[in-house]
C-alpha cells in the first residue's frame, strides 16, 4: 500500500478493477479483519482522531455522523440501521467518484464493510448515479467476489456480523445525490428532500437510522484502519486529516484528477494541470464543482482544505476545480451552472423552483445584451434572499446561489458591462 | 403483448432484493427500458399491475428521473456533457457538429431510428472535455473535436 497516495496508489494506469485476489495481494481486506476485531466505538474513535471530513461537499466530520447512530437494540422499533454510499456524482465540474468506481470497487466495498460496522448497520447500499455503467458493473462484480468469500453475508470471517450489500443504480436527477433525497428515492418515492430535524441518523432509510457517506469518505476508511490516525493526520497539511482526491479542469492545459494533501493549494494543482491554458492568465476559479463560489488569483496561496475555503468566502466542496481563464467569462459560467441547476430542481419549495429559472433566463439575457439595470437587482435580491441556509427544505438552491453570489461581489462592474451589448470578453473589448 | 417471460421474473427478483414493490419501482422500469430501450404505455401499465402500484403512481416515478424514456429513442443514445468545463473546451461547437451531421435537435430521434441526442447533467469526464456517452455502456468518449464527429458515428472512435 502506498504511504502516501493511500486513495490512488493501487490503481492501474488502465483504470481496470482488481479482481479479488489481487486485490487482497495488495493488502486488500486486510483492514475488514482487523476492524472486526475492534468494537464499533473504537472504530468511531480511531476515525475521530484521525480527524476525516466527508469529502462529498460538506465536509462534515465523519466519525461525529457515525457517533449519531444508535447501537443495536437502544433505538426504539424494530429493524437495522442503514448505512448507504453516496455515488451519484453529478454537481458540475466533479469527476473523481468515477474513477473510484471504476478503478477501485473493492476499496469502496472493504470501507462500506468497515463504515456498515461502525454505524451498527447490518443493511448496506452503495448508489450509483445511471451513467457510471462501468461502476455499476465493478461494484457489483466486487460484492459478488466479496460474499463469495464471506466478507459479506452472515457472520462475516467468523465475527458474528451480518451484512446484506447491494448496488442501487439510479436514473437521472441531481437532487437524489442530496442526502434525504436520496432516501426518498430508495424508498420508491420522487427524488424530493426532507425537513431536518429529524436527521437521517434519528429516522432514514424506512424510518430506521442512517448514515449517507460519499464514495472518496467511504474509500479513505480502509487506509486509515490499516495505518492509524496519526498516520492519517500527518498525509494531511492542515488540521483536516488525509489526502483529497483533487481536480482540476476547464481551461487548463491537462486537465486531470490529483491525489495530493489536504490543503494543497490551487496554485500547485494548477501547475500540476499544466498551468492555465487559453489566454494563458488566470481570471478566477471555482475551488469544488460549480455550486462553490468563485475565487481570484489573490486566493492561489489558499490551503484548499474546508476550513481555509470557508474562511475565504467559498467552499471545498468536492474539491475539483474549475479554472476560467481571462477569455472566459466567469458571467457565462454562472450562466450554464444556473441552467444546470434549475432544470435539476425538485420543484417543491418554491424559492428553489422559481427563483433558479429567472436568475437563469436574467444571466442568458446578460450575455444577449438583452438585460436591464432591474434584471441585476433581482440577482442580487435572489441571491441574498434565496442563499442563506433554511429558506428552502435542502442547500441545492442555497448552493447555486454561492457562485451567483460571488459573481455579483467580486465581478459587479464586469456584470454591468454586460448591459452595454453583452458580454464584452466575447466582443473582444475585455 | 403481455410482459415477457424473463423480464418478469427479473423483475420479481428486484422486488425480493429491494425490499417491496414500491422501492423496486425504479429498478422495474429501468429493467423495461434496458430489453426495449423505453418505457411505453402499455408496460408501464403491465408493470403496475405486476408490482401491485396504480399506474399514476409508477408514472409520477418514470417522468420523475430523467433517464428513463417514456418515448423511443434511437438504437444507440448519445448524451452530451452541458457542464461548464465541456463548455469552455468547445463543448458548444460539438454540440453544433452533432446537431448538423445527425439533423436533429436535443431531445430528438433521427428519422432512421438510428440517433437520440439528448444534452446531459456533467458526465463526469471533465478531464476529457469535451465528453459525451454513447450507447448501452454508456460509453465516455472525449476529448471529441467538432471533427471527430463523422469517426464516432461511422463506429471509429
Amino acid at each position: 500500500m502506498s504511504e502516501t497516495l493511500p486513495l490512488t496508489g493501487r490503481a492501474r494506469p488502465d483504470r481496470s478493477p482488481h479482481t479479488l485476489a489481487e486485490w487482497r495481494a495488495v493488502g486488500g481486506y486486510a483492514s475488514v479483519e482487523r476492524a472486526l476485531q475492534m468494537t464499533p466505538v473504537q472504530l468511531v474513535d480511531l476515525v475521530d482522531a484521525a480527524n476525516l471530513n466527508g469529502r462529498g461537499g460538506a465536509g462534515f466530520q465523519a466519525a461525529k455522523k457515525w457517533r449519531f447512530m444508535p447501537a443495536v437494540g437502544t433505538s426504539p422499533g424494530i429493524g437495522t440501521n442503514y448505512l448507504i454510499v453516496n455515488g451519484d456524482e453529478m454537481e458540475p465540474g466533479a469527476f473523481k467518484d468515477r474513477f473510484l468506481l471504476e478503478a477501485l470497487p473493492h476499496q469502496v466495498v472493504e470501507g462500506a464493510i468497515i463504515a456498515a460496522y461502525a454505524t451498527h448497520s447490518r443493511h448496506a447500499i452503495i448508489l450509483i448515479r445511471d451513467d457510471y455503467r462501468a461502476g455499476i458493473s465493478a461494484i457489483r462484480r466486487a460484492i459478488a467476489a466479496a460474499e463469495a468469500a464471506n466478507l459479506l453475508g452472515t457472520n462475516i470471517l467468523g465475527s458474528g456480523f451480518n451484512l446484506h450489500l447491494r448496488v442501487h443504480p439510479s436514473a437521472g436527477r441531481y437532487i437524489v445525490g442530496e442526502e434525504t433525497a436520496l432516501i426518498s428515492a430508495l424508498e420508491g418515492g420522487r427524488a424530493i428532500p426532507r425537513k431536518r430535524p429529524p436527521f437521517p441518523a434519528q429516522s432514514g432509510l424506512w424510518g430506521r437510522p442512517t448514515t449517507v457517506n460519499n464514495v472518496e469518505t467511504i474509500s479513505l476508511v480502509p487506509h486509515i484502519v490499516a495505518q492509524g490516525a496519526q498516520w492519517f493526520r500527518a498525509l494531511s497539511r492542515t488540521e483536516e486529516g488525509g489526502t483529497k482526491l483533487y481536480g482540476v479542469s476547464g481551461m487548463v492545459n491537462r486537465p486531470q484528477l490529483i491525489e495530493a494533501p489536504m490543503g494543497t493549494t490551487a496554485r500547485e494543482l494548477i501547475d500540476r494541470a499544466g498551468g492555465v491554458s487559453g489566454t494563458g492568465v488566470l481570471r478566477c476559479f471555482q475551488p469544488g464543482g460549480g455550486a462553490t463560489p468563485f475565487l481570484e488569483p489573490a486566493d492561489l496561496d489558499t490551503p484548499m482544505d474546508f476550513g481555509h475555503m470557508a474562511k475565504a468566502h467559498s467552499m471545498l466542496g468536492t474539491g475539483t476545480l474549475i479554472v476560467l481563464d481571462q477569455g472566459t467569462c466567469p458571467v457565462a459560467v454562472t450562466a450554464r451552472h444556473m441552467a444546470f441547476y434549475a432544470r435539476e430542481s425538485c420543484g417543491w419549495c418554491t424559492p428553489c423552483r422559481e427563483g433558479l429559472p429567472w436568475a437563469a433566463r436574467i444571466l442568458t439575457a446578460l450575455e444577449d445584451g438583452t438585460a436591464t439595470p432591474r434584471d441585476i437587482d433581482i440577482l442580487r435580491m435572489t441571491a441574498a434572499e434565496a442563499g442563506p441556509r433554511g429558506r428552502t427544505f435542502c442547500d441545492l438552491m442555497g448552493g447555486a446561489m454561492g457562485p451567483l453570489a460571488s459573481l455579483l461581489s467580486r465581478f459587479g462592474d464586469l456584470v454591468e458591462a454586460h448591459l452595454d451589448g453583452g458580454c464584452p470578453i466575447r466582443r473582444g473589448l475585455l | 403483448m403481455t410482459l415477457p417471460e424473463p423480464l418478469k421474473s427479473q423483475i420479481l427478483h428486484a422486488v425480493a432484493e429491494d425490499g417491496g414493490a414500491k422501492p423496486a419501482m425504479l429498478e422495474a422500469l429501468r429493467l423495461v427500458q434496458q430489453a426495449e430501450g423505453w418505457v411505453s404505455d402499455a408496460r408501464l401499465a403491465q408493470v403496475a399491475d405486476l408490482l401491485g402500484v396504480s399506474t399514476a403512481e409508477l408514472d409520477s416515478i418514470a417522468t420523475f428521473y430523467s433517464l428513463i424514456f417514456r418515448k423511443p429513442v434511437g438504437q444507440t443514445v448519445i448524451m452530451l456533457c452541458d457542464g461548464a468545463s465541456c463548455w469552455m473546451n468547445g463543448g458548444d461547437a460539438l454540440r453544433d457538429a452533432l446537431m448538423d451531421r445527425l439533423g436533429i435537435g436535443y431531445g430528438q430521434t433521427t428519422a432512421d431510428g438510428r440517433y437520440t441526442l439528448i444534452n446531459s447533467a456533467c458526465v463526469g469526464g471533465c478531464d476529457r472535455a469535451p465528453a459525451l456517452l454513447i450507447g448501452p455502456g454508456r460509453r465516455l468518449v472525449g476529448p471529441l473535436s467538432p471533427d471527430g464527429v463523422a469517426a464516432l458515428l461511422e463506429g471509429g472512435l
